[in-house]
Parts: structure tokens; sequence; C-alpha cells
């Protein structure tokens, strides 16, 4: 292991540029913001967040994809670049959200957070040994907590970051758990070496435990039943921006980071559910969690009046989705999965957005508030229509090939002559009822008319651009998915 | 010939210029979605005119789409789908015309329309299995606000019923087409490609696949039991949605089950024959039953809907080239008959009267307050219950000739379903038009004195009816018209394998 | 000869139709003169085809033959041989007739006129179609107007009776229509002559199945019920009785007249050529409905007070002859049964039906006739001594009753005659209990007769009966002076038919 340092720098760029950007949003806010109103310094931080986003991505794709760097510590791979792009890409609409919309009174210490829980994300995504993993994550999900109690102005919002730090910190225990159990077994934190250390190794329930608690923390990340009981009161109580980010870059990060460390790392104790014979080891959870959340978030969203909680049931279920696609990355590769964490990102941003906008026009949140939208923002029943629909998984939209990509994948692993299989045909029957919740949002926006007197509700330009750019980014992976397809693979 | 994928993106394009034009007005936003249904019509037939019937697809466009899965862009056509694009044409037509009075939201109102004309010109228009499943759900879609916004009775429940049983058909058929891929091994969506794989599979596979992909469709087409979204949709439905919905989107359904269903696991339909054809013939004989008991003038033609499709599963089912050629045939036929009905209906009637309701009509001397909707119901329900001279007529013949050679028992059955469909039509004609004749007596009122409380019928409607009421007499006395395309197309190899002894 | 003849006599009507529904702004006497025209026309060209016709030729004649739909090789094919040509000119007589009967009417003259000749064209396609397709397609289309006729321009209960008329001869006709797909399944054609020949050479039992066998069964019984509700054969008679007596005065002139007789022709053109063998097999049943309705039907009759009702169960009575007739013919069995029999027995139903024609609508004229004296009654009770009051119109009357009685001289005479004579041979036993019928037929004519026109002066007769009248006479001489010089010279309709009944004699099928 000779560590080179000029190469590390390289590889790291892009995080330097976010942690540098929260340093200057900082700064130039004391320096500057000191003499302008909120809105003004709400743009100024927005701006340079976004020039530090941009800066990052330049760097991801300027930084070549040479493998392993720093010995092994990280990896750049299309994976890597990918995932890095996408986080990038998610946060900056993210950040275009602000302006003019968020209630939030420091707006540089907002942005400058969103921008170290972005260098969390990216770091996730090229993170390859378990104790910068650790440490990514928790850089990431510190900075989240903070983001969801943002907001001091509403309890609900306070509500929501004890209960997220509270029920992270017991995953982040788990997890930490697990991956000393890890490190006990195979006597490396490194996970090429983990990897061959197992695949000598026979199922002993010691490393059944390491295995099922990295799990539990995983599930917990991903907002999966039965680790999903934070996620409805965090998406209603957080600022809809922070909302946005936890359901949206924050998820793409974390499924890349398991992904890489079940499959790559704790890969040869995987166990299998390709057939009925269940090979016990870390699918037939993952499965489990699946099943549980398909169930859960499906039936749960049935219930919801509540614009964001519904949000919230429709991340679980999507959940569900996105553990069938970690199980089915072991044979088809990550792609699928990507494609469908980023583009439910994308829609889970879009749709947070537009919530985001409402919060700020002083509409309420429950499903009747929304009624007579269409005529007070035509503009916002648009994309509320693209992004539930997307999340439907209606084509052309990106969120229909999505599901498309990870249930062929999940029925290429041995028909249905496997729990696989069948768990793909329970999606699928389950995004019938998706479409059910989601039409119910739709036609209070669009069917019901509202009160002749309600006031048209003004888009700032920003969020307005962010939000078309996210049903654009939707038609138009939905139209041509092979650019992330291929771009992963 | 090769303008046809345009109808697709005209439909699309003319979509998105309605909803911008809706903006400024109502009357342009109209003009828009007439020219774009016209233009429509107008490619699909020139595109026939130049069309050279023959066995198998003739490809339109064919161009790679989604490498890693095989996925290509390829667009076909051969007689079975040219027919029914004519029909889509010229429903959609029929369609705008009868929507002309619409004033609220016209623009979103004929941007959804198109969307959906769009959809359906594609599904029709699709060789990939992937392609045309895409088309099937982009239609489903709009059907939704459609009749959330601008329908009547039960309108969010009917919509929402209505689309969730398409959406749960479409993921039946979805299941089964990722199995069959997934199974096959064919890194394709070809049906073709599918098809070849497929028949490696074992025969349990190939039923459990088929009966996916079956039902899912069938749904759509409205087969008994999976049929009761159809009258409650009809029913809630905008005229013009009504019009499309048991015009042209039952036939989605129908051509799924004869693109894509059979072709795909021949093995699978004959495991299965048996239950569809029975479904089929308890489908025609409920749906009409119910039809006769109906209080309501839209249920009663909803109902009908689903009896007609019945036929055409019927014919499906019977699997030789007489039956599947009549159940093609009758495809186009009840598209223009239940339009003509459901504008009649849902456009002449309960426009002017706001009621549906029998016992409001019978008291209405409507045959002489409306003359011209009555004569057009009259025409519509004759062709409705399959006299010859009409386009039912050919199209039932047909699939009683076929259904008789594979199994006359079935023939047997239709028949009383013809029965049953001249009862119910008969009764609908009487009631709602004629419910109150005056007795020969003095003090006749003039007949053509148009009733005070009643617009006369406008242009749009009377030219929306006769372009209606001249295909279907057109084709009832030249079905050969059509046959002479669907029939070759039937004898394409991927239809052969499942149509057993049918020489026409 | 090179004119379309036989596609002018049927489409002159229907166009004449269109027309009329196209005139908008005619005044009822151009319509009632420009309809008259327009029906005649068909007496027009069914003298002229007499004139041309060559009773000695079995076969069609002026055949018209084109291809129409190829995917179902069906042709427009008409033809006319001695039967249509005795029906067309049946509905060259009646059809003016019935249609100046309509005068009277005064609801919408022109619908009624375009209504009529749509049904009299389609009743002539009927007579002259010899394709499955081509002929089915008049067989439904007449069911339309004559809906339409009865229902709005008929009596209190037309509507019930109407939809009652219209769903049974429905039901009918889609059995009727799947038979006819089996039999295309079996042979690939639907010409009514190639059918039949193919019947003959036994290629149609060898393709669809012996008699007896169930798919064989099924077509032959679905034809049978197409037909025999139209005829009607007892017991699918019910929704005769309420539809001629809910009907208008010249529509029960022209159901009874013409589209009555659409049913026995059915039977003969193609029950009896396709299906010879399985009509043998069932044709004593049959024989036993025929009876059935010849008996019942008379008996019936004579329990009605309705004038109406008691004509329209006459109409049963008198067609169940004909199919008496027919049946007794396929019946015939044993050793070369008398060929004269049968020879006697199928004219005798052919005249019949003319003759039926005639004094069925003359009948219903004259009960029009007396409803519109009497302020709408009809009862049997509500009339009496017409006689002394209108003596010429029960003059005339009396002609038209002792034709349907079967007095000899009058036409009713022959066509009866020549049945029970043919019917003695082939099945004495039926002839002897079809006695009855002829004994109540009698005895609820004179009933008729001796209730209304004589007695003493009752009912709506007392407040002034007018005698006939004007345009009244020109409905009812030119059928009572047919029935007299048919009565005196049968030969003249039964030259048209005796070739071509010989030859079907000739051609039985006999095990």
């Amino acid at each position: 292991m000779t560590p080179n340092y000029l190469s590390l720098l390289h590889a790291l760029l892009p995080e330097a540029s976010l942690v540098l950007g929260a340093l200057v949003v900082l700064g130039f806010d004391l320096i500057v913001g000191r003499r302008h109103d909120l809105a003004q310094r709400t743009v100024y931080a927005t701006v340079l967040g976004l020039l530090a986003v941009a800066a990052a991505v330049y760097h991801s794709y300027d930084a070549r994809l040479d493998g392993e760097v720093f010995g092994g510590v990280f990896i750049l791979d299309s994976l890597a670049l990918a995932t890095r792009v996408g986080v990038l890409l998610l946060t900056a609409l993210t950040l275009a959200l602000l302006p003019g919309v968020t209630r939030v009174k420091q707006p540089a210490e907002y942005v400058a957070i969103v921008l170290l829980a972005t260098t969390g994300f990216t770091l996730m995504a090229i993170a390859q040994q378990l104790l910068v993993a650790f440490l990514a994550l928790e850089l990431a999900s510190l900075s989240l907590y903070i983001l969801a109690g943002f907001d001091r102005s509403r309890p609900e919002s306070a509500e929501a970051a004890l209960k997220y730090f509270l029920l992270g910190g017991i995953s982040a225990a788990f997890l930490l758990f697990g991956f000393s159990l890890l490190y006990g077994l195979t006597g490396s934190i490194a996970l090429p070496e983990i990897a061959r250390q197992l695949s000598v190794q026979a199922m002993s329930p010691l490393l059944l435990a390491a295995v099922l608690m990295t799990v539990v923390a995983f599930g917990f990340k991903a907002a999966a039943a039965p680790f999903h009981l934070w996620a409805p009161d965090v998406y209603q109580g957080a600022p809809p921006t922070s909302a946005a980010l936890i359901a949206s870059g924050s998820k793409l990060a974390g499924l890349v980071m398991f992904t890489r460390l079940l499959w790559s790392g704790v890969g040869p104790s995987a166990g299998s559910v390709a057939t009925f014979d269940v090979v016990p080891g870390w699918v037939p959870a993952v499965a489990l969690a699946a099943v549980a959340s398909l169930l859960i978030g499906n039936l749960g969203a049935i219930a919801q009046t509540n614009v964001r909680r519904l949000l919230a049931y429709s991340a679980i279920a999507h959940a569900g989705v996105l553990l069938l696609g970690v199980i089915v990355a072991g044979k088809f590769g990550p792609a699928a999965l990507v494609y469908y964490a980023g583009t439910y990102g994308l829609a889970t941003v879009g749709a947070f957005g537009v919530v985001a906008v409402l919060d700020a026009a002083g509409v309420g949140g429950s499903f009747a508030d929304l009624a007579g939208l269409r005529q007070r923002s035509p503009l916002l029943a648009f994309c509320l229509v693209v992004f539930l629909l997307s999340l439907a998984g209606i084509p052309p939209l990106a969120g229909f090939f999505g599901k498309f990509a990870v249930f062929t994948a999940a029925l290429k692993l041995n028909g249905l002559a496997s729990w696989a299989g069948w768990l793909s045909i329970f999606a699928i029957a389950m995004s019938a009822v998706g479409l059910y919740y989601y039409l119910l949002v739709l036609k209070n926006a669009v069917v019901i008319p509202g009160r002749p007197d309600a006031a048209p509700i003004k888009v700032p330009v920003a969020a307005a651009t962010a939000l078309l750019l996210a049903t654009a980014l939707l038609l138009l992976l939905g139209l041509f998915p092979s650019v992330v397809l291929r771009a992963v693979s | 010939m090769n303008a046809l994928p345009w109808t697709i993106y005209v439909s699309f394009a003319g979509a998105a210029l309605a909803l911008l034009a809706g903006n400024r007005a109502a009357s342009v936003a109209r003009t828009v979605a007439l020219a774009t249904a016209l233009a429509g019509l107008a490619l699909a037939l020139v595109a026939a005119a130049a069309f050279k019937p023959g066995p198998g697809l003739q490809t339109l466009v064919d161009v790679p789409w989604i490498a890693e899965f095989g996925i290509r862009y390829h667009l076909a056509v051969d007689g079975i789908s040219l027919t029914l694009i004519v029909l889509t044409g010229i429903a959609a037509t029929a369609g705008v015309l009868f929507s002309w009075n619409i004033k609220e939201r016209t623009g979103e109102f004929f941007a959804l329309y198109l969307a959906l004309i769009g959809g359906v010109y594609g599904v029709f228009l699709s060789a990939d299995a992937f392609v045309f499943f895409v088309y099937y759900e982009i239609a489903i879609v709009p059907k939704y606000f459609l009749i959330a916004i601008w329908g009547s009775t039960n309108r969010e429940y009917g919509a929402m019923k209505l689309v969730l049983y398409s959406f749960a058909g479409s993921a039946l058929v979805l299941a089964g087409l990722l199995w069959a891929y997934a199974a096959s091994g064919a890194n394709s969506f070809a049906v073709a490609d599918l098809a070849a794989a497929g028949a490696q599979l074992s025969p349990g596979v190939q039923q459990g696949i088929f009966a996916l992909v079956f039902t899912g469709f069938a749904v759509l087409a409205g087969m008994f039991p999976f049929h009761t979204w159809a009258p409650t949709g009809h029913v809630a439905a905008p005229t013009a949605a009504s019009m499309l919905l048991a015009g042209v989107v039952m036939k989605l359904g129908a051509y799924g089950c004869l693109r894509v269903a059979l072709p795909l696991f021949p093995a699978g339909f004959v495991y299965w024959q048996p239950v569809i054809a029975t479904l089929a013939i308890a489908g025609i004989l409920y749906a009409g039953c119910i039809a006769l008991v109906q209080e309501d003038f839209k249920f009663v033609i909803g109902y009908s809907s689903v009896s007609h499709m019945g036929f055409v599963i019927l014919g499906l089912a019977a699997a030789n080239s007489q039956a599947v050629g009549g159940a093609v045939l009758q495809m186009f036929s009840h598209g223009i008959i239940a339009g003509l009905l459901f504008a009649v209906v849902g456009r002449m009637v309960y426009e002017r009267t706001h009621t549906r309701q029998f016992s409001d009509l019978r008291k209405l001397p409507l045959h002489k307050t409306m003359p011209f909707a009555a004569l057009t119901f009259v025409l519509a329900g004759l062709a409705s219950m399959g006299m010859p001279g009409f386009s039912g007529f050919p199209a039932e013949l047909t699939i009683l000739i076929g259904t008789w050679k594979t199994a006359p028992l079935w023939a047997g059955f239709a028949g009383f379903g013809i029965l049953i469909a001249a009862a119910f039509t008969l009764r609908a004609v009487q009631v709602s038009f004629f419910g109150s004749t005056e007795p020969a007596g003095p003090a006749p009122a003039a007949p053509h004195d148009p009733h005070p409380d009643f617009e006369p019928i406008t242009w749009p409607e009377k030219a929306g009816a006769l372009l209606l009421i001249a295909t279907t007499v057109y084709i009832g006395l030249k079905p050969d018209v059509l046959l002479d395309w669907i029939t070759p197309a039937l004898r394409s190899p991927l239809f052969q394998a499942v149509l057993k002894g049918g020489q026409l | 000869m090179n004119a379309p003849l036989l596609s002018l006599i049927v489409l002159v009507p229907i166009a004449g139709a269109a027309l009329l529904g196209l005139l908008r702004q005619a005044q009822p006497g151009t319509v009632r003169s420009l309809s008259l025209g327009l029906s005649l026309s068909t007496l027009a060209f069914g003298l002229f085809a007499l004139r041309h016709f060559d009773p000695a030729v079995v076969g069609p004649q002026f055949v018209e033959r084109h291809r129409w739909m190829g995917a179902l090789n069906v042709h427009y094919f008409l033809g006319l041989d001695g039967m249509s040509l005795l029906l067309v000119l049946l509905t060259g007589i009646v059809s003016p007739l019935a249609l100046i009967a309509s005068w009277r009417i005064p609801q919408n003259p022109r619908l009624f006129a375009a209504l009529f000749l749509g049904l009299q064209g389609a009743a002539l396609g009927v007579f002259l179609a010899l394709d499955f397709v081509h002929w089915f397609l008049f067989w439904e289309l007449s069911l339309v107007p004559a809906f339409f006729l009865i229902k709005l321009w008929g009596g209190p209960g037309a509507g019930r009776a109407a939809y009652q008329f219209f769903v049974y001869t429905m039901g009918g006709s889609a059995f009727l229509l799947v038979g006819f797909a089996a039999l295309f399944v079996a042979t690939g054609t639907l010409d009514f002559l190639q059918l039949a020949q193919l019947a003959r050479d036994g290629t149609l039992a060898a393709k669809l199945g012996p008699v007896g066998s169930p798919a064989a069964t099924f077509v032959f019984l679905g034809v049978l019920l197409g037909l025999a509700v139209k005829v009607p054969l007892w017991p699918f008679h019910t929704w005769l009785p309420s539809a001629y007596a809910e009907a208008p005065t010249p529509v029960s002139m022209f159901l009874t007249g013409v589209m009555s007789k659409m049913g026995v022709y059915g039977f003969l053109r193609l029950l009896w050529p396709i299906f010879p063998a399985q009509l043998h097999a069932i044709a004593t049943p049959l024989l036993w409905l025929a009876l059935a309705g010849v008996v019942l039907g008379a008996y019936a009759a004579l329990r009605q007070t309705d004038l109406k009702r008691m004509i329209a169960y006459s109409s049963l009575n008198h067609l169940s002859y004909c199919l008496l007739a027919l049946f007794a013919v396929a019946s015939a069995s044993g050793p070369k049964p008398s060929a004269d029999a049968a020879v006697s027995a199928l004219s005798g139903a052919l005249l019949q039906v003319f003759n039926h024609g005639l004094s069925a609508a003359a009948l219903f004229y004259a009960v029009g006739l007396l409803e519109d004296r009497s302020g709408g009654r009809r009862g049997i009770a509500d009339f009496g001594g017409v006689r002394t009051a209108a003596p010429i119109f029960a003059g005339l009357t009396g002609i038209a009753l002792f034709s349907s009685l079967g007095l000899p001289g009058l036409n009713g005479f022959v066509g009866e005659f020549l049945i029970f004579r043919g019917v003695f041979g082939l099945a004495p036993w039926a002839a002897a209990v079809a006695c009855f019928g002829l004994l109540a037929t009698a005895i609820f004519l004179l009933t008729f007769w001796q209730r209304v026109f004589h007695g003493p002066q009752a009912g709506a007769t007392l407040a002034g009966f007018p005698d006939i009248r004007g345009i009244e006479y020109a409905v009812f001489v030119p059928l009572v002076a047919l029935m007299i010089i048919l009565g005196l010279l049968p030969q003249l309709l039964a030259g048209l038919v005796n070739p071509l009944v010989s030859a079907w004699a000739g051609q039985l099928v006999l095990p």
C-alpha cells in the first residue's frame, strides 16, 4: 500500500469543492450578508451553493475512472461517477428550490449544511472501505438531522429532527457493531479483502449477525419496512427542501453504498432467493424487507390524507422495489438500481418542490387543500401530474422504465421458479395500488375546482426552472433510458 | 405508407397545440383538434389506399431504442392494424365533432383527447411488445381526467374504477410479458422472437404466462367477469370519451389479445381456449340480459358494448381465420356503431333533455322533437342488432361461421346473444324515442316542429352522425374492403401457429 | 331483357321510399300520387315479367348474379320462377290497394308512405333473392318498416304488439342465421340453388352430418324456427293476433296479404329443398302442428269478439293449410306415393297463398271500414243490420267472406280443394282432422256475416251508416273482381306454377 496523495486529492476534488463551497457560502454571508435582506441572502447562498455543486460535477467528470484510489480506500468506477453526478444533480435541484420559497431564517447555514450532506453522499458513492463508508454515512446523516430540524418556527420540525436522530443513531450503532464483527471475522476493513476472506468461510451465526446488523442499518437508511417508522413524521415535519434531500440524494447515495458494501464486500454471504430453496444470507433478509415495504408502503399510503405523509409512504413502497433492485444488482449490475433510485429521486425532489412552493404560499398539506391547484397555478399542477405519474410508473415517464428494468432483472434470475420472481410479480401488482393513491392526489389538484376567490400562486423563477428541469429530465430519461444504463455499466 | 407513424406524432403535437390554444380561445382549440383528427384520418386513408395486403407486418420504422434490453422502436402495419387505424381516425374525428359544445377547459379536454388518440394509434402500429405496452399505458391516464373532469353521473368513481381496472390489467400484461422475456432468454421484445423462444418453455409455464397476458388484455376488452368497469366508466364519461372508450379503447384490449397473447403462446392458448369461449359467451348473454332491464339509457349502451365485445372474444377463442377475421371486423364495426349510439345518447339526447332515465324519456315524444336524433338512433340500433346492410351483420355472420367450425355449440349460444341484442336494442329504441306515440287520432302535432325547449341538432352533430352511418353502411354492403386486408394478414406464420384450419 | 328487371322491381319502391324521405316539403297530395305510382311499378314490372315469362322453364329466369362479398362467397343474386312471380304479382296487387286504403290516415302521410314503400321493396327482395345473405338482408329489413308502421300508427296496444312482433321474428332469424353459418362452413356457399343441388346429391349430408346427427339437427331446427315464427306455425303464432289487430288497416292488409307469405315462401324455397330428408324425418309431428294451426286457429277465431282479431286468427288458420300441404308432401313415404296427390297439394298451397292474400286483405279492409264508420269500434256486438244501411259494402264484404270460406266459384275454393285432395292422398287422417278446422272456419265467418250484416240495426249502425263510397271502391272492387275471375279461371295462376310443382313432385326425395 503506497499512498499516493496526489491521486487522492485529484479523486476527492469534488468533495473538496463542496466543502470549500460551504465555507465560502458561510463567509460570504458573514461579510456581505449583513447589508442585505433575507431574500437576497438566500439568493446569494443558493447561487454560491450551485456554483460549488457545478464545480463538483466538473471535477467528478474530470477525475479519471482509474479504479481504486489510495490503496483501495476509494474506488472511481462508472457507478461512482454516475452516483456522484446523480446526487449532485439532485442537490442542485433542491438548492434551486430555496429562493423565494424556503422559510429558513439562516439561508447560508442551511446551504452550507446541504453541501456538507452532499459531500457525505459523494463520499458514500466512492467508498470502498468500511471505515470511510461509515464516516461518509455519518457525515451525511448528521447533516440531515440538522436539516430536518432547521425550521425552528415549527415544533414539528424539531420533533422530526429528534425522531430522525434517535432512530438514526440506533441504526448507526447497529452498523458499527456489524462492521466490527465483520472486521473481527475477516481481519480487514477493505471490501475486496473482506470478500476474499468470506468466500472461504462458511456461514456462521456470528457472520449472520454481522450481516443482519448491516441490513438493519441499510433498511433504516432506505426507509424500508420494518425500519420505516421515522419516515412519515420526518417527511411531514422537516422543511420540504430537507425532506426532498432526505428522500432523493440521500437515498441514491445510501443505496449505492450499501449495494457496493453488500455485494463486493459481503457478497459471498449473500445467500439466495433465486429458487424456492432459500440460501441463508443477507439477500433473504433484504427480500423480506422488500415485501414488507411494498405491503406497508402501498397499503399505508391509501389511508393518507396529507401529501407529505403520502410521499413518505410512497417512499417506503419504492424502497421495496429498490431493495429488489439491490438483490438483482449482484447478477445484472447496479444500472437498473441507479436508474430507479435516480429517477425516483428526481420525481420526489419535484414533488417536494411543489409541496415547498405551496407551503410558502400558505397552502395546507392535506389533499383537500390542493383543490383548484390547476386554476391557481397551471405550472405546479402540470409538474405535480408528471412527478406523481412517474412515481406511479406510467410510461413514457422515467418511473416506468425504472420499474421495468428492475422487474425484468428479478424475473431473469430464475423466472417464476424463485421467490425473487414472485416478489417482482407482487411488486407489479402493488404498482396498480400505487396508481390509486397518486390519482387521489391528482384528483384534488386537477379535477376538483377550487374556491372561485382563490388567488393565483406565484412560483419563483428558480423553483419553476428546477421543477421544469426535473419534469423534462423525467420525460427524457424515460424516453432514452440508455443514457443512464450505459453510464453505469 | 411510411407516413403512418405520423398519425401518432400528429396527434401528440395536436394535443400540445390544443392545450396552448385553449388558453386563447375555445374555438381555436376545437379547430386544432378537428384538424388533427382529420389529419390522422387522412394519413390513415392515404396509407390504406397504397396498402398492399399480405401476410406479415410491413415495417414502417425500426430503430434500436434501449439496446440493453434489446428493445427496438419498431412500428409496422398489416391489414389488421390498418383496419383499426382507420377506425381510430374515424372515431376520433366523430368524437371531436360530438364534443364541439365543450365549453369548460376546452383546450385541456382536447389535449387529453388527442393524447389518448395518439396512444391508441401507437398501440395499433407497434410491432415490438415493449413499444406496444408503452403506448398502451399512455392511453390509460388521459381517460381518468377526461372522465373525472368532464363526465357526468358518478364520474370520479367511474373514472377511478376504469383506470384502476385498466392499470391492473396492464400490470398483468406487464408481468406476463416480463416473465416471457425473462424465461425465454431472448434479448428482444419482438413478438416473433418472444414467440420463438416461448415455444421452448414447458407447457405449464406457457399456460401461466398466457393466462396473465390474455387476462390483462381481456380486462380492457371488457371480458366477463372483468367487464364491470365498462358500464360505469361509459356512463360517467363525457360523450366523446364514451365514444372513444367503447369505440376504440376496448379494441386495444382485444387487439392486444390477438396481436400479443395468442401468437406468443399458442400452446397456452389451446389450454385456455374453452375457458375463454365460455367466458365470452357468458359475457354476451349476461351483459345482454342486464342491458334488457336497465333503466338508464346509457347503461343499456354500456352493457351492449360488453355484449358485443363478447362476440369479438368469442371470435378470437374460436381461432380460425374466419372467426378471427370476423372478430376484427366486429371490432371495427362495433367501434363505429358504439360511437354512434353514445353520440346519440350522450350528446343529442342527454345534453338537451338532461335525463337518461327511461321513465323520463318515455314521457317525451322525442321522435317528434328530435327527428334527426331518432333516425340516427334507429339506424345505429339496427346496425347494433346485426341487421344486414350494416357492418355488424357481416362481422357477426363471419364470427358465427368461424365459431361453428370450431365448436357448433358456441355458435348456438351466440345465436341467443344475437336475439337478446335485438331485444334490448329495440327496447331502448322504442322506450327512448318512441315512448309516447299518440294513438291514431285527431290533432297530430306537425312532426317536424322542433320542440321549443330543445336546441336543434347542430351541424357538427349531423356531420359526425353522417360520417359514422356512412361508414357502417359502406362496410355493411362491402365488407370485402376490410376483409381483403384482414384475411391475408392472418396468413402470417405467427397467426398460423395459433389459427387452425381456416381457409377463407 | 337487358334491363335488370328484377333489380328494378326491388329497388324502385326502396328508392321511392328514400325519395319520399328527402322530399320534406311535399304536399300530401303529391305524396299520395307519387307513392301510389311507385307502388304500382311493381304490378307493371310484374305484368311485364309475366309476358316474357316462360312457364315451362323450371329454374329461375331473368337472373342477375354478381359477385358481392368475396370473403363469404356471397353474390348479388336475383331470379324469378313461377312461385316468385306469383308472389310478385300478389305484392303488386295488394300494396297499391293498401296504400290507397291509407289515404285516410291523417298523421304524417309522407313518412307512412316512405315506410310502406320500404316494406314493399323488402318483401319483393325476399321473393326474388336467391343468395342467403341477399335474401336475409330483405328478410330482416322488412321488419323495420313494419315495426314502425305498427308502432306509430297502430292502436293503443301497438307498442307492445310491435315489440313482440319484432323480437319474435328476430329470435327466429338469429337461429336461421346460425343455421346458415353452419351451412356455409359445410359447403362454402350460401346460394339457395347450389345448396339445394348439394342436398339432392347427398354432399350436404356428407359434410354436415347425416340426418339425426346433432349438428345437422341443430341447423335444421334453427332454420325451421326462423321460418316457423314468420308464417307462423302453431305454437309460434302468439305474436300474430295482437300485431295484426293493433296495426292500422292498410298495414294489416299488407302484413297478412304479403308478409305472412314470406314464411311460406321460405319453407318452399329454403327448408324443403335444402333439408328434404330432415323435413321428412319430422314431418309427422310438424303435420300435427299445422293441423293444430288449422283447427285451433279456427276455433280461436270463433271465440273472438273483436272482428280484427277474428280475421287475424283466420289468417293463422288459412296459412296453416299451406303448411299442412307441404308437410303432408314431405311426410309422404312408402312405395311411390301418388305424384298426383303431391302436385295437387303443392299447387293448392301456392294458390292458397295467392288467394288468401286477396281475401284476407279485403276482409281487413272491410273491418277497417267498419271501424272508421263506427268511431273505432270493432266488436262483433257493436254492429247489426249493416246490410240494410250499406248494401253495396255488405255485398262486397260478403264475397270476400265467402271467398275466404272457400265457396266454389270464388278463388278461395280452388286452393283449399286442391290442398284437401292432395292431403287425402298423402295423409288421409290429417285431412280428416283438418275438416274440423274447415267446419269452424265456416261457422265463424258465417257468424261474422250474420251478426254484422243481418238482423236489426244495432250499435254503431243506428246513427246513420254511409255506404261504400269514392276511393273505397278503388280498393275493394279490384280485390273482389280478382276473387271472382280467379275463382272462375283458376288456370290463369295454376298455369304459372304447374311445371314448377310437377318438377318438385318429381324430385321428391323419398327414402
